[in-house]
């Protein structure tokens, strides 16, 4: 046994070595692979980081009320009525005062210029209260100040003055016919409402021409993530045709519209791997050729079959792996932590950054095996079929 | 079958299908090949001594017929079981000497003891012994391309003994090196079957290399004549 192992191990050594010889075509192999990978954990990075970013931002402690069918908070129009109904239902944690802990917001569309392409981008605006800022998990005001009520002010998030120009802290910025200063910059720990403007609710509902409308609702539960007694409140009044569901189910819904990414992903580096399939193939079997003599004139000395099929498989996994390596050090380099942003679900940017964790590394270097193995079985079963008889037929 | 007789074939037949066609190499061949024996094999391409080589080699299998080793049938086994006997009895030394580009001298004559039980300090003593016998105990670590034909080809001829294989089959050994290389190539098969004992069986086209042998058998389409040249 420990000759069987000896001759296997022999053969991958010669294998590896011989690859010199073979350079420019292993390289192309080693490269088609590296793409391969390096394509698939862009986007699944990308993805991971739209998830993560979403995934983030909604709270278990938080209700979002909208209007009945409407997809996103964008979609959604509450009366004054309605807001002022829904204070008094139950479920909603109360402050000091016995008052309930909410925050009426509403969402307007704004327009800037975005650093990466100098291209105007949809920023989501949000008009809130200041009491709209406790519901915020791991809000921070990293400079200046919050704005305040009745001032055209607006504190910006920390994703948006990195990807867009112009919102450093006193800076004069141009909504239509409309004038803001730029007070404050917040994070949230790297949520989507890092993506937005922060305003005065009543503010915005002026210059925007809102009236005395919001958008959404959000009540500090009493009890984190059920909603249930708030939604029997909801479904006993006719007049409320209202949705309600905790801030992290509802983030959790709009991030699924973006699982696409992930899926596209996979989708077009398995077109691009049948590609360095053909490849690897096209390596291997031009390596067994070269190999021929070598690996009748090894099968006349003694050695076995299954010696000529590992040493070969073994050269394509290699081959492979390094490739894969690249590809993952190469998205590691060009996109873990890049900061980027695009279309949300509704249709304004969410900044959110690239995230190449652990598990998705292991996903490239697993796609590249995959290669490997196919790319490497069937020419190593064709080593293994060598006729011994070529040992005798002369150099190529 | 005698003590002396190393290789025994009775009524061997070897048939190729080219199409059609059936082209008929041997038809009941009868042959031995005695222990201590240095046989030739010559004749013109075609007559069937590559095939008769790669027979006796283990390499090729007969059509019908019997071929017995040292007691044993071989023409039954399996293509593993014939590595394994090949790996134990056989020393191959090739036109082009076939060895490994990418392995220094002594790493190519390891490889056969790879396929044994030896310990890595035996199979050291091995090497240096072989590499002494053919003389290129200096040359131990060099690569093939750093040495001449006739250099390869004693490295060749180490890898083909260190495992002391019970016969040594030689493919036109002397095919490719000049008169005075393939002289030198030729004494030390002689010197290797007159003071080791080793049986070789060599085909070759040379008349001059089979001068070497004890016997030659003229091989033409299948049937063979035997010429005792020392006479």
């Amino acid at each position: 046994m420990a000759g069987f192992f000896s001759q296997i191990w022999t053969v991958i050594v010669m294998n590896i070595l011989s690859l010199p010889r073979r350079a420019w075509m292993s390289l192309a192999a080693v490269f088609a692979v590296a793409v391969v990978v390096a394509v698939l954990l862009a986007f699944l990075a990308m993805a991971k980081g739209f998830e993560r970013t979403l995934a983030g931002t909604g709270s278990d402690n938080v209700a979002i009320v909208t209007r009945v069918g409407s997809q996103s908070e964008l979609n959604s129009v509450l009366g004054r009525d309605t807001v002022n109904t829904m204070m008094t239902a139950p479920g909603i944690a109360l402050d000091d005062n016995g008052d309930p802990i909410q925050s009426s917001e509403l969402f307007v569309i704004v327009d800037g210029v975005k650093r990466s392409s100098q291209t105007q981008a949809n920023i989501p605006m949000r008009g809130l209260f200041l009491d709209g800022f406790d519901l915020r998990e791991n809000l921070t005001i990293i400079e200046g100040r919050p704005f305040e009520s009745g001032r055209n002010e607006i504190v910006v998030g920390k994703g948006v003055q990195n990807q867009f120009e112009g919102f450093d802290v006193g800076a004069e910025i141009r909504f239509g016919k409309t004038s803001w200063e730029v007070v404050g910059v917040f994070s949230t720990g790297g949520s989507a409402f890092e993506s937005e403007l922060w305003a005065d609710a009543p503010t915005v509902q002026s210059q925007f021409q809102r009236g005395s409308s919001f958008q959404t609702m959000r009540l500090k539960l009493a009890n984190p993530g059920d909603v249930t007694p708030i939604k029997a409140f909801i479904d006993n009044d006719p007049t409320l045709n209202l949705d309600v569901q905790t801030e992290a189910d509802y983030f959790a819904s709009q991030g699924q519209a973006l699982n696409g990414i992930a899926i596209f992903g996979w989708a077009i580096s398995i077109v691009m791997g049948l590609g360095a399939l053909a490849g690897a193939l096209n390596t291997m079997y031009t390596s067994v050729a070269a190999r021929a003599q070598e690996t009748a004139t090894l099968r006349a000395i003694g050695f076995s079959n299954t010696s000529a099929f590992a040493g070969t498989l073994a050269e394509s996994m290699v081959l492979s792996i390094i490739g894969g390596i690249i590809g993952a050090l190469a998205a590691w380099l060009f996109f873990d932590g890049f900061s980027a942003s695009t279309l949300g679900a509704t249709f304004t940017q969410v900044v959110f950054t690239f995230e190449l964790t652990p598990e998705l590394f292991a996903n490239g270097i697993l796609l590249a095996l995959v290669i490997g193995f196919i790319g490497g079985f069937f020419p190593a079963w064709r080593s293994a079929r060598v006729p011994v008889v070529t040992a005798f037929q002369g150099v190529e | 079958m005698s003590d002396d007789i190393l290789f025994d074939l009775k009524g061997v037949s070897k048939k190729f299908t080219k199409g059609k066609d059936t082209i008929t190499v041997f038809d009941g061949l009868d042959m031995s090949i005695a222990r201590g024996d240095f046989l030739a094999i010559m004749g013109p391409s075609g007559s069937g001594k590559t095939t008769l080589l790669n027979m006796l080699g283990g390499v090729d299998q007969p059509t019908g017929g019997e071929i017995w080793f040292d007691g044993s049938r071989i023409d039954s086994l399996s293509e593993n079981q014939l590595a394994a006997w090949r790996a134990n009895n056989i020393g191959f030394i090739f036109q082009f000497y076939n060895l490994m580009p990418m392995l220094n001298a002594e790493r190519n004559v390891e490889l056969p003891l790879l396929l044994t039980k030896l310990s890595r300090s035996q199979r050291k003593k091995n090497i240096a012994a072989a590499l002494e016998l053919v003389s290129l105990s200096d040359r131990a670590r060099h690569m093939p391309a750093e040495m001449s034909g006739g250099q390869q080809q004693r490295v060749a001829i180490a890898r083909a003994l260190v495992s002391d294989p019970k016969l040594m089959l030689c493919d036109e050994p002397t095919g490719d090196l000049d008169r005075e290389t393939a002289d030198e190539i030729l004494t030390m098969l002689q010197l290797l079957n007159r003071e080791y004992d080793k049986t070789i069986v060599m085909v070759t086209h040379d008349p001059e290399a089979a001068k070497y042998a004890k016997r030659t058998l003229h091989l033409d389409k299948g049937v063979f004549v035997e010429k005792d040249l020392a006479a």
